[in-house]
């Protein structure tokens, strides 16, 4: 068994355990947690896909700024436990039977999509298809640069929109 | 050497898991969670495909849908903690203020 074949699967085991782990728990501080080792497993296959940039990428604003944002938030909350808000109006086994439900159906048709998916015969790529940071960047301002921009606006009205939101004042207008 | 169905089926699973996490947990922080393990499946599946048909097309789209990602969650973070703020609870059950 090749080395890349086995580090394959230990970065599957650790990104599929771990997500598991993280819709599993009750308590949302450690489902963040165990998100960052989803992403870590995650980060070690993109190196075995040649793509170190997006690996990095990966740690330092998914792992590192985006969950911290989120831990941020669940500790700020400070309402860790998962609990049942007793209703008439909303039965909660019956939303849970259909979600589930609705889950299973779309893992059975994934399952049958890449089973039946024997179109695109990929032979295994040459080494030189691995980019540097240099050739990644240089086609994200040239060939990209209106998405960049695009992005940049985006990121600022999402800015400015999670300060209006979360602020004190906007509750009562 | 690992191939591209490998990668497929482990962004299908994974893309499950998140799915599963959506429509089965009843608190805002994990759905958002489970959002962005949806996003990160498909994060693989672009790599995957990137690499195997040998473009950097894949590793550029996912730098932007990184961003994105960040942008999203600090909106519904945001949202969260609004919603919070008026209802002292996580349950997406409990916002029903606008039920007829």
């Amino acid at each position: 068994m090749p080395v890349n074949l086995i580090l394959f699967y230990v970065f599957a085991a650790i990104a599929v355990i771990t997500t598991l782990l993280v819709v599993v728990q009750s308590n949302p501080v450690y489902s963040v947690l165990l998100l960052i080792g989803s992403f870590i497993g995650l980060a070690g296959l993109y190196v075995l896909l040649n793509a170190p940039f997006v690996a990095v990428i990966q740690i330092i604003v998914y792992a590192g700024a985006i969950m911290v944002l989120f831990l941020f938030v669940v500790m700020l909350l400070n309402a860790p436990r998962e609990e049942v808000v007793q209703s008439n109006l909303i039965d909660a086994s019956g939303t849970r039977a259909i979600g589930g439900l609705l889950a299973i159906a779309f893992a059975a048709e994934l399952a049958w999509a890449l089973t039946r998916s024997r179109g695109l015969a990929v032979s295994a790529p040459d080494e030189r298809a691995s980019y540097s940071v240099a050739a990644i960047g240089q086609r994200i301002f040239q060939e990209y640069a209106f998405a960049f921009e695009a992005t940049s606006i985006l990121i600022l009205v999402a800015m400015v929109g999670a300060v209006t939101l979360a602020s004190r004042h906007s509750g009562k207008r | 050497m690992a191939e591209l169905n490998h990668y497929l089926i482990l962004s299908g699973v994974l893309f499950t898991i998140g799915t599963a996490g959506v429509l089965l947990r009843r608190n805002l922080i994990t759905v958002l969670l489970s959002i962005e393990v949806m996003l990160n499946a498909v994060n693989l599946t672009f790599i995957a495909f990137g690499h195997f048909l040998g473009s950097s097309d894949g590793q550029i789209i996912v730098f932007f849908v990184i961003t994105v990602a960040a942008a999203e969650a600090a909106v519904g973070l945001a949202l969260v903690i609004a919603l919070f703020r008026h209802v002292e609870t996580l349950n997406p059950d409990a916002f029903r203020q606008l039920r007829g």
